[in-house]
């Protein structure tokens, strides 16, 4: 109920800011009749439309996960946008064992396996990667490449 | 014959050794992701496209590793289905009705043999109906102006839409979304940045292979890191397989009705291998009656459901070819291999690349056969790999799916918009809203815009141009019927009650 309401509120809203830049976009030619701007107005309005809907008649509230889950959850979205990062800098091996380790340390808690797991992974994809497939992949910073 | 001709050239390609070990490869990893829960043949297709491509395979060999993993998967699927009551992929959920109990009478050997088989019947059945109807829709689709694409574009979204989740507006919100995401980036035909906030990396749009794998792959982690992949393979036993050839042929009636059956089922756009499974299933049942013990384990039970998926999962590739108009999130995931390698599905494939088709079509049917070997002598080593914990799966599957994007765009902000995906598609998840119908619109958003606005061009602004030709009025009144019908539809045909994974413990 509240969720869909809610999210609803924000589509009608971002739609809402998509038909406002879409606004400023220059009008249809004579070779383009149209021009870039109707379809993304139309396709907002259909947004806006079925936005509506779902505020008018919303399904049952989906079972959310607790809070310590969605923390859980924040964090591992956390440690992926930091291993995007850290993948060029840090070379692949470092970065990829301590992604995969903390993955699988929130999969199933278990402190010993997970670094294992991390490590293990790590190696294994980059000989695979690197050796059977061919794709270019640095190991290790290129400072300690040399 | 046309046909022989067109043939012989594709197995002149397709029989070249290079391209035979990749058919095994796909093969063998398709049934392996099909066989995994949690990996099925979109994500699983979807984390090995940008792979694919940064070993720079050409074209068809490129296809035909891709297709012979997606075959595989639909394989794959019915593993973990009868093995431990959890479908490997929603289209092997109705294997599950029967497969599981036949398991637990410790006749899971023979539920694998016979579902193998039926796969092989329906899929053999599905590419050589595949290669006899495409070629006549082909030519259809010539006749096709951007006024009837677009309505085919709307009728897509809509079948599409109407069936994959339980609330219309929501399939709808979803593929407006899609639209919205497709149309960000530089305008080709004016020449100006929509949408971009001004930020470089978004002027060349949103690569459709970082959506997919974001909303496939990346989502799918968070799922097991809520339920900690408690849904997961321990402990499965499997005793000596052997071929029950007089029960084989005792399906043999069943495994050809609900080989056409999915078929068609497949070819409607929207429908794909979910509902060919589901269709032929509730088929056999009806023809059996109280007397056919349906869902207490009998040979039929297995095989109408796994002919019919492997049919429909052919049959999903009739419009994806002829028409660029994808049946199912896995065609969907197919259609953005097309688009990668720069080629344009649609009538003209037939005439402009006949290599590649005919290459795709023999390589569909040697992938098939190689599949069955596979399944059937070979399952034991398929069961193996079911016993892989996912605190080691999913978190490899997450690194593959960084390193393929990464080797593809070399940028971190891609990366990080695949994140985002991710995010979106568990959330997208929990609210119900389907994820399949956002993929789908920004695959086609180019398209479809581009569609309408060269009919508007043609018509001089006309609106009521795009109703004009007895197909597209066709196609649009489909397409209304294709959203609203299964509002009514879904009252009269209740899904079976699935059993409780609770009961695995027994």
């Amino acid at each position: 109920m509240k969720t869909d309401r809610n999210f609803g509120v924000v589509m009608i809203l971002c739609a809402l800011a998509y038909i406002a830049s879409a606004y400023n976009l220059p009008p249809g030619s004579m070779f383009d009749k149209l021009g870039p701007k109707a379809f993304p107005i139309i396709v907002a309005v259909g947004a806006i439309l079925s936005a509506t809907t779902m505020i008018l008649r919303p399904d049952a509230e989906p079972d959310w996960p607790a809070i310590p889950t969605l923390l859980a959850l924040a964090f591992a979205s956390a440690v992926l946008v930091a291993y995007a990062y850290a993948l060029k800098p840090f070379g692949f091996l470092v970065p990829t064992a301590i992604a995969a380790g903390v993955l699988s340390y929130q999969i199933s808690p278990n402190a010993r396996h997970a670094p294992i797991v991390g490590i293990c992974l790590s190696v294994g994809l980059f000989i695979v990667f690197k050796y059977a497939l061919g794709l270019n992949l640095l190991a290790f910073p290129r400072a300690l490449m040399g | 014959m046309d046909i022989f001709a067109n043939l012989a050239l594709g197995f002149s390609i397709a029989l070249s050794p290079f391209t035979l070990f990749l058919a095994v490869i796909g093969c063998f990893l398709g049934t392996i992701i099909g066989a995994l829960p949690g990996l099925g043949p979109s994500n699983g297709v979807a984390i090995l496209i940008p792979i694919t491509f940064s070993m720079g395979l050409d074209a068809t060999a490129a296809l035909v590793l891709l297709t012979s993993v997606y075959y595989g998967a639909m394989y794959g699927g019915r593993i973990s289905s009868i093995l431990l009551n959890i479908p490997g992929d929603e289209p092997a959920m109705m294997t599950t009705l029967d497969g599981y109990p036949m398991a637990k009478q410790g006749r899971a050997g023979d539920a694998l043999v016979i579902s193998g088989v039926a796969s092989f019947i329906g899929a053999l059945f599905a590419t050589i109906a595949l290669a006899l109807v495409a070629p006549y829709l082909a030519r259809i689709a010539y006749k096709f102006g951007p006024a009837e694409y677009f309505a085919l574009y709307t009728l897509a979204f809509a079948t599409l839409g109407g069936m994959s989740s339980n609330n219309q507006a929501k399939s709808a919100l979803a593929a407006f979304v899609g639209l919205s995401i497709a149309l960000v980036g530089l305008d080709n035909n004016s020449g100006f940045n929509r949408f971009t906030g001004g930020n470089l990396h978004l002027s060349d749009g949103v690569d459709f292979l970082v959506a997919i794998v974001g909303l496939f792959a990346v989502s799918e982690v968070f799922v097991f890191i809520e339920t900690h992949g408690k849904n997961s393979a321990v402990g499965v036993a499997l005793g000596k397989v052997t071929i029950p050839w007089a029960e084989i042929w005792t399906t043999r009636w069943v495994m050809l009705r609900a080989s056409v059956v999915g078929f068609v089922a497949g070819i409607l756009p929207g429908a794909g291998a979910s509902l060919g499974s589901f269709m032929t299933y509730m088929m056999e049942k009806g023809i059996a009656g109280e007397k056919g013990g349906f869902g207490s384990g009998v040979a039929k039970g297995v095989a109408a459901p796994e002919a019919g998926n492997n049919a429909a999962a052919g049959g999903a590739l009739v419009p994806m070819l002829t028409l660029g108009v994808p049946g199912s999130g896995t065609t969907a995931v197919l259609l953005a291999v097309l688009m990668t390698l720069n080629i344009t599905p649609g009538p003209t494939l037939f005439s402009d690349r006949p290599d590649v088709i005919w290459g795709l079509i023999a390589a569909l049917l040697i992938a098939n056969f190689v599949l069955l070997l596979m399944n059937v002598p070979l399952v034991k080593i398929f069961v193996r790999v079911l016993m892989v914990p996912p605190a080691v799966l999913m978190p490899g599957v997450t690194m593959i799916s960084f390193v393929g994007i990464y080797s593809l765009s070399g940028s971190y902000f891609d990366l990080v918009l695949m994140i985002i995906f991710g995010i979106m598609g568990y959330a997208f998840r929990k609210m119900d809203i389907p994820t399949v119908p956002v993929i789908l619109g920004i695959l086609l958003g180019y398209q479809m815009e581009n569609n309408l606005r060269h009919a508007m061009t043609l018509s001089d602004g006309d609106w009521t141009y795009l109703f004009s030709s007895p197909i597209s009025i066709g196609l649009w009144i489909a397409a209304v019927l294709g959203f609203v019908a299964p509002v009514f539809l879904r009252g009269m045909l209740k899904k079976p009650e699935m059993r409780n994974i609770e009961d695995l413990v027994d």
